[in-house]
């Protein structure tokens, strides 16, 4: 679930990159990824490897994906959608063929943990390979938090949205939320110290009346605004994910003008979430596809992405090669201890979805 | 009307008439009322885990049984939901209040370049055209850095001293307001222009004459001649801010209620292409009874006659 300023990504949609040269007639394969979710080289490696030439397309929000999907023939041959909720709902409808995995040879290397958990939404890890995955936390303007709150106070809590008593000292500077209904219940769910995953109808109330009371501290709902501001210090406490909070972070030391941003794993518990390749059913060039997988499997090759967009891989064997300073933040590669408080995000069906969908737009509007 | 005058042989006449009608109806059929019963279709379906998304309106059961299945849940659920009816107040009040600034700002520009000298009107025009040569959503863009925080109009202001700390409009509905009516003034200009430039000159010449200031002709004139393009020039505002959806997305608090971002919900967040093209056909209802009313309002009685 990675997001990013959409400016760039819409112009880049628009000039729809095409990568390489016109040297190897023939044989494409076309790619609709996040935007910025590969390294630089990435693909010209894939294509100087294989001499199939790659295309990719990018967007911005997994329903941009998925609408596309869904109305068919996509023309798209290798996608990266989010496991959950995304991945699972378009195993059921059919939308993805399985994978021929003798010609995935660095499969076993995957992180077991993670594939038993894809296995819950994809019987025998037939349809899906995990490509990055992370948290969802809170991204924070240290000097500013700690000048609102004090140096003591901690910083690791949902507290810091949903305490009015800190919410209201932390409004000045800025509190955003991802504009997300899942995300949002299941962090307000965890701050309760009740199940994050509870669709039972006293605790999603509970939740309502926690983000209502939180409301008039928030500066906005967006799933990707806060990165910039974020970077510039436009923002104090700013509830994301942990890719883009670093990016953000990485933005600010760039830009040398005092701003410190950090992330952190909330202690009441953060959602973990995986994106997952997939390949649709109606791929023109499925082929292509497996071997672009396998190309991603490359432990050089996916540590080397990693480096770049600061999400960890499932990659057992790219570990050692991804950068000391990204392996060893414990936000990014989280310890055992942390580890345990992450939840991965549970099924829902069509109907439970879009009635907290609507809840969360009555919610936004305040009505 | 003059062209009834021009006589043909009968059949060619008729062929010509043919074309000429045949033509409209034609696009309109094919541009308007296809998608419109494709619409209506997947309004009265149920959403579905498929491709696409959505049931089917009918399907053979056996040897000769066809079953047809119409889900008026859709309607209901719009009816019954106070959060559609009150995003459709919103979406209509904001289409109307953005409606009126544009016709405020945008008659004195009109009649300006309307009443210029010939030469200056053309760089006018051009200038109000200019900006159309540039991506609307790059425009869009561009007022988030204007309007930011730390953008270009608060550090101007507080350059000027006007203000110690940076306002804050981007996010707000007053920024909506600001982005509508910037995207949205050449179609209220243009039919405007079109009409003032129309305009017999002679008669102010005459109100003149006869006595009348130049403010009250204008009332009892200008004002009323240009009716039609102030309806043409609105229409062509409201029509499209009712359902307008990225000026909102991307100024407007996350909490504005618009049908338009209504519609992005039910479409991509939720899936549920029934229940927005349902959404659609009834703001489609909503926009066509003014149309109808207006129309009826401005056909001139001269005008209907044949």
């Amino acid at each position: 679930m990675k997001t990013q300023i959409l400016a760039p990504r819409l112009l880049l949609a628009i000039l729809f990159m095409a990568l390489g040269t016109l040297g190897h007639a023939g044989e494409t394969v076309h790619i609709y990824n996040w935007n910025d979710y590969f390294a630089e080289d990435t693909l010209a490696g894939f294509q100087s490897r294989t001499g199939i030439r790659p295309v990719l397309d990018v967007y911005d929000a997994n329903e941009v994906l998925e609408a596309k999907l869904f109305a068919g023939g996509s023309g798209y041959d290798l996608i990266f959608p989010t496991a959950r909720p995304f991945a699972a709902r378009h195993i059921k409808a059919g939308l993805y063929q399985p994978l021929d995995k003798s010609k995935l040879p660095g499969l076993d290397k995957l992180a077991p943990e993670i594939m038993a958990s894809l296995a819950g939404i994809d019987a025998d890890n037939a349809h899906l390979v995990p490509y990055m995955w992370g948290t969802s936390g809170l991204g924070l303007n240290l000097d500013k938090v700690r000048a609102a709150l004090g140096e003591e106070a901690p910083l690791d809590t949902w507290a810091l949205i949903f305490d009015p008593d800190k919410a209201s000292r932390l409004a000045g500077c800025g509190i955003s939320l991802l504009d997300d209904p899942t995300e949002v219940f299941s962090a307000a769910l965890a701050y309760l110290g009740k199940d994050p995953n509870s669709l039972a109808a006293a605790d999603l109330e509970a939740a309502a009346a926690l983000i209502k009371t939180a409301h008039p501290h928030i500066r906005y709902f967006h799933s990707s605004q806060y990165i910039s501001d974020l970077a510039n210090g436009a923002l104090c406490v700013a509830h994301g994910y942990s890719g883009d909070i670093l990016q953000a972070g990485e933005r600010a030391d760039e830009a040398d003008k005092g701003v410190q941003v950090s992330y952190r794993i909330p202690r009441e518990g953060a959602a973990i979430w995986t994106d997952v390749m997939a390949i649709p059913k109606d791929a023109p060039n499925p082929q292509a596809a497996l071997a672009l997988i396998a190309y991603l499997l490359d432990p050089a090759v996916i540590a080397a992405v990693s480096n770049h967009v600061y999400y960890a891989n499932p990659n057992l064997a790219a570990t050692p090669l991804v950068e000391a300073e990204l392996r060893e933040d414990p936000e990014i590669y989280p310890p055992a201890e942390v580890k345990a408080r992450l939840f991965v995000p549970s099924e829902r069906d069509e109907r439970e979805i879009r009635t907290l969908n609507r809840m969360w737009t009555r919610l936004k509007a305040n009505r | 009307m003059g062209a009834n005058a021009i006589r043909h042989p009968p059949g060619q006449r008729r062929l010509s008439r043919l074309l000429n009608i045949g033509i409209p109806y034609l696009w309109l059929g094919l541009f308007f009322l296809l998608p419109f019963v494709i619409v209506l279709r997947i309004s009265v379906a149920e959403p579905a885990l498929a491709q696409p998304p959505y049931s089917l309106l009918w399907e053979w059961v056996e040897q000769g049984l066809l079953r047809i299945q119409i889900n008026l849940g859709n309607f209901m659920l719009i009816r019954d939901d106070s959060i559609y009816l009150a995003a459709f107040l919103n979406s209509l009040w904001v289409a109307f209040i953005c409606t009126l600034l544009c016709l405020l700002l945008g008659y004195p520009m009109a009649y300006a370049i309307a009443t210029a000298p010939e030469r200056r009107r053309v760089i006018l025009l051009m200038l109000i055209i200019l900006p159309f040569w540039t991506s609307f959503l790059i425009r869009v863009y561009a007022w988030i850095g204007i309007l930011n925080a730390n953008g270009l109009l608060n550090n101007f202001l507080l350059w000027l001293g006007v203000i110690d700390e940076p306002l804050r409009i981007l996010h707000t509905q007053a920024a909506v307001y600001i982005g509508v009516v910037y995207s949205y003034l050449p179609f209220m200009i243009l039919p405007l222009y079109a009409n003032l430039t129309r305009l017999d000159p002679t008669l102010l010449e005459a109100a003149a004459d006869l006595g009348c200031r130049p403010f009250r002709a204008f009332l009892r004139v200008t004002l009323p001649l240009s009716m039609a393009g102030i309806i043409a020039g609105s229409l062509l505002v409201f029509i499209p801010v009712v359902g307008e959806f990225v000026i909102p997305d991307l100024l407007g608090s996350p909490g504005s209620l618009m049908v338009g971002k209504l519609l992005w919900t039910e479409f991509f967040s939720n899936q549920d292409w029934p229940l927005a093209s349902a959404l659609a056909i009834v703001l489609l209802a909503l926009l066509v009874v003014p149309f109808v009313f207006m129309q009826r309002l401005q056909q001139d009685p001269d005008e209907v006659q044949p």
